[in-house]
């Protein structure tokens, strides 16, 4: 009588006795057993997916530099270390010579400029933003910045070309030529009136990293605690010196990734940068001068190189690569002793 | 001294007419329920209440007979210092720099002046022992209760003629705790201290007055041994007797 409840019961798990005990049950097989094999499958199947998927990002990127290694095997070793100190691009005359200098210094100064110039301005507008503004003018502004990270960057690059670059050449080059003129940096010279220039593209590029430094450290910021804006607050601190003692010190290790974001994004930006930035092989003292970039290089010249050349411009692709990694990892030393000060010992 | 303070979350009717009086060189506890208005309250005196969204007060705060509502609020909250619920020490800063702040904030003290006040705000706070091998270390490195008073040294930096105190012990151990009590039986000499509390054990313990709160309203306020052992109103005897709250 108590024996065929008992039986399964004692020999299987938990699972098919309590199936056997409920008489209602229309299915005779105990209906948990081969769901939970599904599941323990499925569970397999997650399993080898999410390993072969890690696998694949990490197998990817050692492609790609080996790959890349090899194509421009031929310019490394014909140039050596010269390559990267080389002024000089030509590709006409019998002993052809190919030098990155040029570029890395376009890549670098429109970089570092675009920084500068959009740093302030999206922070600014983060602080703004978390701070300040009230309630119902946040969500809209908000959105129509991140808008401004949708617009694709060749659309960026015709607005250069056709608004920003005139604009330049008449009234923005003319004003600072006069002002700073004293100074190399913004000297006049020939060849450099046409408004397409190292200024011009990274205006353009501090345009593009707006949104997102502004939006990533507008989150870094609003994640504070009100009790930072309490605590300057309550030392008699104004509105701005409270932002600064509070929300801005606490969010500044947010603040700086962000900035390190926008400039990885103003280092490889390639389309917008092609069409403003004049693309002169010679070296750019002035800030007028028509310039080239790693990228915009790559970008004009790919089409119709051969051999050598050919070999010289992934060679180019391959610095740029090395100097975006090279960012990320002193970004990431600089972080570590920031939150050294900061987080010691906890 | 308040009178006829009222205060407004939104719509909420959080301070309903109080009026009262804190004497010099005394530690006054504010006790009552869970939302009934007292951290409000004290964040009305400096002021620090109408920063948040939606939030207003209206009435009249005096302190040496001028009224806090017609000043700059920044230097009231200078001359009324705040100690919060939880520790909130500036985690970028080193010990030094937290205490210093609120001296660089207003300016107008040379280095030495800033030495030595942070140093007497440190011994004030008693925590000079605790610290002054590692004064540039970060004030993270502290544990909750050192923090708690790095905070309180912070606030006395500036020299307040006030101290609010919002639940300063609420999230620190027992023996932190104590240690925040002897703190405020010692500064009530130098500075008049107001507390809010939900422990009333602790009122007993720090206060010379307390004042009872309840929806908003001030339902009694009398010496703390007063207030405790023969309390003049029904609400604040069945508060106090654990009757309810």
């Amino acid at each position: 009588m108590g024996e065929p409840p008992a039986g399964p019961g004692a020999g299987e798990a938990p699972l098919p006795k309590s199936a056997g005990e409920s008489p209602p049950t229309p299915s005779p097989e105990p209906p948990g057993s081969s769901e939970r094999r599904r599941a323990r499958w499925a569970d397999e199947a997650f399993g080898a997916f999410a390993l072969a998927a890690a696998a694949t990002l990490v197998a990817l990127p050692v492609l790609l530099v080996l790959i890349v290694g090899q194509d421009a095997q031929a310019a490394i070793v014909r140039f050596g270390p010269a390559f990267l100190i080389g002024r000089i691009w030509d590709s006409n005359l019998p002993p052809v010579t190919f030098g990155a200098s040029t570029f890395i210094a376009g890549t670098l100064e429109t970089s570092a400029i675009a920084l500068l110039i959009g740093v302030p301005l999206s922070l600014g507008g983060a602080v703004f933003l978390a701070e300040l503004a009230p309630d119902w003018l946040r969500a809209p502004v908000a959105s129509v910045v991140d808008l401004l990270a949708a617009v694709p960057s060749v659309v960026f690059g015709l607005w250069g070309l056709y608004v920003l670059v005139p604009y330049m050449r008449t009234s923005v080059d003319p004003f600072l030529a006069k002002y700073l003129g004293w100074s190399p940096l913004f000297a006049e010279h020939a060849g450099s009136q046409s408004g397409a220039s190292i200024l011009t593209a990274s205006i353009i590029l501090a345009i593009m990293i707006l949104p997102t430094i502004s939006s990533v450290s507008r989150e870094a910021l609003r994640a504070t605690p009100d009790s930072q804006r309490e605590a300057a607050l309550s030392l008699g601190a104004t509105r701005w010196e409270a932002t600064r003692l509070g929300p801005l010190a606490y969010a500044r290790t947010g603040i700086f990734g962000a900035a390190v974001l926008g400039l990885g994004r103003a280092m490889g930006e390639t389309m917008a940068v092609t069409m403003t930035v004049g693309n002169s092989d010679n070296f750019a003292s002035s800030l007028f001068d028509p310039g080239q970039t790693l990228s915009s290089k790559i970008a004009i010249n790919f089409g119709n190189a051969v051999g050598l050349e050919r070999s010289a411009l992934v060679e180019l692709g391959l610095i740029l690569m090395a100097l975006s990694l090279l960012v990320n990892v002193v970004a990431r030393l600089l972080l570590r002793s920031m939150t050294r000060i900061g987080k010691a010992g906890v | 001294m308040v009178e006829h303070l009222n205060a407004w979350y939104g719509k909420t009717h959080a301070i309903q007419d109080i009026s009262l009086t804190f004497p010099d060189k005394q530690a006054t506890a504010i006790i009552g329920p869970s939302g009934c208005g007292k951290s409000t309250f004290i964040r009305c005196l400096n002021r620090i209440h109408e920063t948040q969204p939606k939030a207003r007060a209206e009435g009249r705060v005096l302190l040496d007979g001028n009224d806090v509502y017609q000043e700059d609020p920044t230097e009231i909250r200078r001359k009324i210092g705040m100690v919060f619920q939880r520790p909130n020490v500036f985690p970028t800063m080193s010990i030094y720099g937290n205490v210093a702040a609120g001296l660089k904030l207003h300016g107008g003290y040379s280095h030495d002046e800033i030495d030595t006040l942070v140093i007497e705000s440190l011994k004030k706070s008693a925590l000079w022992d605790e610290v002054k091998e590692k004064l540039d270390q970060s004030a993270l490195q502290l544990s909750g209760g050192q923090q708690q008073r790095l905070c309180i040294a912070r606030a006395l930096a500036v020299q307040p003629e006030v101290l609010l105190m919002d639940e300063p012990a609420s999230a620190l151990d027992p023996i932190s705790t104590a240690r925040i009590e002897d703190l405020i039986f010692d500064l009530k000499h130098q500075v008049p201290v107001i507390i809010v509390t939900h422990n009333m054990q602790q009122a007993a313990r720090v206060a010379d007055r307390t004042a009872f709160l309840y929806l908003g309203k001030l339902v009694e306020i009398a010496p703390t041994r007063d207030l405790f052992e023969r309390p003049a109103e029904k609400l604040t005897e069945s508060y106090i007797t654990g009757r309810f709250g």
